[in-house]
C-alpha cells in the first residue's frame, strides 16, 4: 500500500511536465488553431538554455526560470512573424508539417554539436534556509523519500498551470484574445492589433514549453532528443483533453501522470503504451475529448 | 592443325585474362550499420564512420591499389529498417563488410541475413553474447564485448565485495534481457541472490517508478541491465531518490565513457563497471584517441564502440591484403580472419575464436572523484584486468554449433 502512495505521488510529478507542455499547446492550438509539433524543440531549447546561461555566464536555476521562457519565447515569437503567420486560415495541415520539419532541423542542429548523450545540470544548491540548501536533498514521508526538488516542481507547475487558465478565462486580455480568435474582423475593428496578440499568445506559449525545459533539466539529462521522446505522449495528452481546452489539458496532464504511473507499478512493460490505448478509447467514445467542444 | 594451336592459344589467353581479372577483383565496401539519431549515436553512431575512415586510411590498402567505400546508414534501433537496409546493402550496392550494428535487437536480426547471404559482420556495438552462442554464425565476429563478459567481470566482482542480493532494472528487449540472464547466473554463482526484477521499455525519460520499487525491495545492488540514456537517466534519478545515501549500490552493467562524460562527476563518481578500451590506457590508444576527437564535432573521445570499429577494420584489411583480392566469400573471409592473430594498438594482440568471439583483456575501471580528475575525459581508474581467455564465455559452456568438441 506504501508503495502506491509512492506511486501515486511520482505520478503527479510526470503529470506536472505533462500538464506545462499540453497547456502551452492547447493555448497555441485554440488561439492560432495551429499544431504546434515544435513544441518538444522548444522544451529542449528551454532546457539547453538554462545549461548555456549556468555554464557560459554563471547565471543559476532561479534566473533561468525567467530568463529562459523569455528568450526561447522571442525565438518563438520570430518563428510566428516569419513563417507561422503566412499559414493562417489554411489547412490544419500545413501548420503540423512547418513545425515539425523546424524540430527537426533544431534537433538536428543541437544534436550535430552535442551529441545525444546530453549535459548534466545540477539541482540548485541555493539558497540556504534553514537545513536545506536550495531544493536539494529530499525529505522523509513515511512512504517514501521524497526529493524536495520534485515536490517543487508539482507546486510550481500547478501554480503556473491555474495562472494561466485564469489569465486567458477569467481577464479583459483573455476575453479579448478569444474574442479574436472567434472573429478576427470584429474585434480588429474595435481597435486591437490582433496579429500582435497572435505573436505574443504563440510566445506565451513557447515559453510555457521552455519553462517545463528548464523545470526539467535538473531532473532528465539535457538532451536534444529530450522533447522528442516527449511530445508524441503530451499530444496524446492534448487529444485525450479535448483540444484547445485549457481546463482540459491540465486536469488530464495530471491524470494521465498518474495512470501511467500506477501502470509503471503494476504492469511496467506497457507503461510507454497505456497513454495511447486511453486516446483510442476516448476517441471512440468522444471524439472530441473529454471536455473538448465539437468542432 | 594450324587453327587448331592458334584456338588453344587463344583459349589459353582468355582463361589467363580471366584468372587475372579474377585475382585483381580489389573493391571492397564498408557498410557503417548504427544508431546516427538515436539514444546510442554518441556510442556509435557518426564517431563509427570516422573510426572507418581512419581504419582505411591507416591500413595503406589505397596505395596497393585496393580500392574501398564506405557507406553509412541509421537503423534507428528497429530491426526491420535495419534488415531492410541491409538487405538493400547486400542485394544492390554490394557491400562486403558490416561493422558497428549495435542494439542487439537489429543485430541478431542482421546477423541472419548476414549468414543467408554469404556477407560478414563485424559486430562492435551490440551486447547480446547469444551472438557467439546460440546465434553464431560463421560470417560474423563479435569484437568488443558481450553481455557474458560484463556480467562476469563487474557482477563477480559486486558479489565479492559483499554486495549478494540483486534487483534488476532492465530494459524490455533482447539486450537487457540478455544481460539481465548472464548477470543473474553469475550471482547465483559466486552465492549471491536475485530478489526481483523490473522490465522498463527502451528509451524511457522518467525512472522513479522503477528505482522507488528497487528501493523498496531493500537489495543491495540495484542491477542495470540497460545502456546509453536509459542508464544515464537511472543514475541521475537514483541520486535525486537517495537511493546511494540510503546504503543501496548501484551497478552499471554496461557504461560508456560518453554516459559518464554526459553525467559529470559528480554524479558518476564511485561507479564500478566494465570496459574493453579507454582511451588513455597506453600511448597506442591514446596517439588514436587524439587523432579521432580532433576529427569529432563535439571533440568527443572514441567509445569501445567506435575504437572496435577501427580495430575490427583493421584486422579486416590485413586479411583480405594477404589473401591478395577477390573478398566477396564472406565464409571465408572470417576463416582467415580467425586463423590470423590479431593486433592493433587499441586492443593490443588477441585472437579470435571458432564461435566469433575476439578476445582481448576486460578492464575493471571505478570512475574517478572529480577532485582527481585533470579534465574533461579523465574519469576512469583502472582497478582489475582480466584476461580475454578468463574474461569471455568458455567454450566448454559454448552452445555454438561452431564449436567442436
Amino acid at each position: 500500500m506504501q508503495a502506491l502512495y509512492a506511486q501515486l505521488l511520482v505520478g503527479l510529478i510526470n503529470g506536472s511536465f505533462y500538464a506545462l507542455l499540453s497547456l502551452g499547446l492547447a493555448v497555441i492550438f485554440g488561439m492560432l488553431n495551429i499544431i504546434n509539433f515544435a513544441h518538444g524543440a522548444l522544451y529542449m531549447m528551454g532546457a539547453f538554455c538554462a545549461y548555456f546561461l549556468l555554464h557560459l555566464t554563471g547565471i543559476g536555476y532561479w534566473w533561468a526560470l525567467i530568463i529562459a521562457p523569455i528568450v526561447v519565447g522571442i525565438f518563438g515569437m520570430i518563428l510566428e512573424r516569419t513563417m507561422l503567420q503566412w499559414l493562417a486560415g489554411l489547412d490544419h495541415l500545413y501548420g503540423l508539417l512547418l513545425t515539425f520539419g523546424i524540430a527537426l532541423i533544431v534537433q538536428g542542429v543541437f544534436q550535430n554539436y552535442f551529441g545525444s548523450s546530453g549535459l548534466p545540470y545540477a539541482i540548485p544548491d541555493y539558497p540556504e534556509v534553514g537545513g536545506f540548501r536550495g531544493l536539494q536533498g529530499g525529505m522523509n514521508l513515511g512512504f517514501m523519500f521524497l526529493p524536495i526538488y520534485r515536490g517543487w516542481v508539482v507546486v510550481f507547475s500547478l501554480v503556473v498551470c491555474l495562472a494561466t487558465w485564469f489569465l486567458i478565462e477569467k481577464t479583459r486580455l483573455g476575453a479579448n484574445l478569444r474574442a479574436a480568435t472567434e472573429n478576427p474582423t470584429l474585434v480588429r475593428a474595435f481597435g486591437i492589433n490582433v496579429p500582435r496578440m497572435i505573436t505574443l499568445t504563440y510566445g506565451l506559449g513557447v515559453g510555457l514549453a521552455a519553462l517545463a525545459g528548464v523545470l526539467s533539466a535538473p531532473i532528465n539529462q539535457v538532451r536534444p532528443l529530450m522533447g522528442a521522446d516527449l511530445i508524441i505522449v503530451v499530444f496524446a495528452v492534448v487529444v485525450i483533453g479535448g483540444m484547445g481546452s485549457i481546463m482540459g489539458s491540465i486536469i488530464t496532464g495530471f491524470a494521465l501522470g498518474v495512470i501511467e504511473g500506477l501502470t509503471k507499478y503494476f504492469y511496467p512493460e506497457a507503461s510507454n503504451t497505456v497513454v495511447f490505448v486511453l486516446m483510442v478509447l476516448v476517441l471512440l467514445v468522444k471524439p472530441t475529448g473529454l471536455t473538448g467542444r465539437a468542432a | 592443325m594450324k587453327h587448331r594451336i592458334s584456338a588453344l592459344f587463344l583459349g589459353t589467353a582468355l582463361a589467363l585474362a580471366a584468372g587475372s581479372a579474377v585475382a585483381q577483383d580489389k573493391t571492397v565496401k564498408i557498410g557503417v550499420l548504427t544508431d546516427n539519431s538515436g539514444l546510442y549515436s554518441d556510442l556509435g553512431g557518426a564517431g563509427s564512420t570516422v573510426a572507418a575512415q581512419m581504419a582505411v586510411e591507416d591500413s595503406g590498402l589505397a596505395a596497393k591499389g585496393w580500392k574501398i567505400d564506405i557507406v553509412s546508414a541509421d537503423h534507428q534501433n528497429k530491426p526491420d529498417i535495419g534488415t531492410t537496409v541491409a538487405r538493400q546493402w547486400i542485394d544492390v550496392d554490394k557491400v562486403d563488410i558490416f561493422v558497428d550494428v549495435l542494439n542487439s535487437g537489429v543485430a541478431l536480426a542482421v546477423n541472419n541475413l548476414v549468414k543467408e547471404k554469404n556477407a560478414i559482420m563485424i559486430n562492435t556495438g551490440a551486447a547480446t553474447s547469444d551472438l557467439t552462442n546460440t546465434q553464431c554464425s560463421p560470417n560474423t565476429i563479435h569484437w568488443v564485448y558481450d553481455t557474458y563478459m560484463l556480467a562476469n567481470s563487474t557482477g563477480q566482482a559486486l558479489v565479492k565485495a559483499g554486495g549478494d542480493t540483486w534487483y534488476f532494472l532492465t530494459a524490455d528487449y533482447a539486450f537487457g534481457h540478455a544481460l539481465e540472464r548472464d548477470t543473474s547466473a553469475v550471482v547465483t554463482k559466486s552465492g549471491g541472490k536475485v530478489i526481483g526484477t523490473v522490465r522498463h521499455p527502451l528509451n524511457s525519460s522518467d525512472f522513479s517508478s522503477f528505482l522507488l520499487q528497487a528501493q523498496a525491495s531493500k537489495a543491495k545492488i540495484i542491477g542495470m541491465a540497460n545502456a546509453g540514456g536509459d542508464t544515464t537517466n537511472t543514475i541521475k534519478q537514483a541520486a535525486e531518490f537517495g537511493i546511494v545515501s540510503g546504503g543501496q549500490k548501484l551497478a552499471g552493467l554496461l557504461l560508456f565513457i560518453n554516459d559518464v562524460h554526459s553525467l559529470g562527476l559528480k554524479v558518476a563518481q564511485g561507479l564500478n563497471f566494465t570496459e574493453t578500451f579507454y582511451w588513455d590506457l597506453n600511448d597506442g590508444t591514446r596517439a588514436f584517441s587524439k587523432r579521432f576527437s580532433e576529427r569529432m564535432k563535439n571533440k568527443a573521445m572514441p567509445s569501445m564502440v567506435q575504437a572496435g570499429v577501427y580495430s575490427g577494420l583493421i584486422h579486416y584489411f590485413k586479411t583480405i591484403d594477404a589473401m591478395g583480392g577477390n573478398p566477396h566469400d564472406g565464409v571465408k573471409v572470417v576463416a582467415k580472419m580467425k586463423e590470423t592473430p590479431t593486433d592493433d594498438p587499441l586492443f593490443g594482440k588477441g585472437t579470435i575464436r571458432a564461435d566469433g568471439r575476439k578476445l582481448h583483456p576486460a578492464y575493471l575501471f571505478e570512475v574517478k572523484k572529480p577532485s582527481e580528475s585533470k579534465g574533461p575525459w579523465d574519469y576512469y581508474k583502472l582497478i582489475g584486468t582480466t584476461p580475454g581467455e578468463q574474461a569471455f564465455r568458455p567454450l566448454s559452456e559454448s552452445a555454438c554449433p561452431l564449436v567442436k568438441k
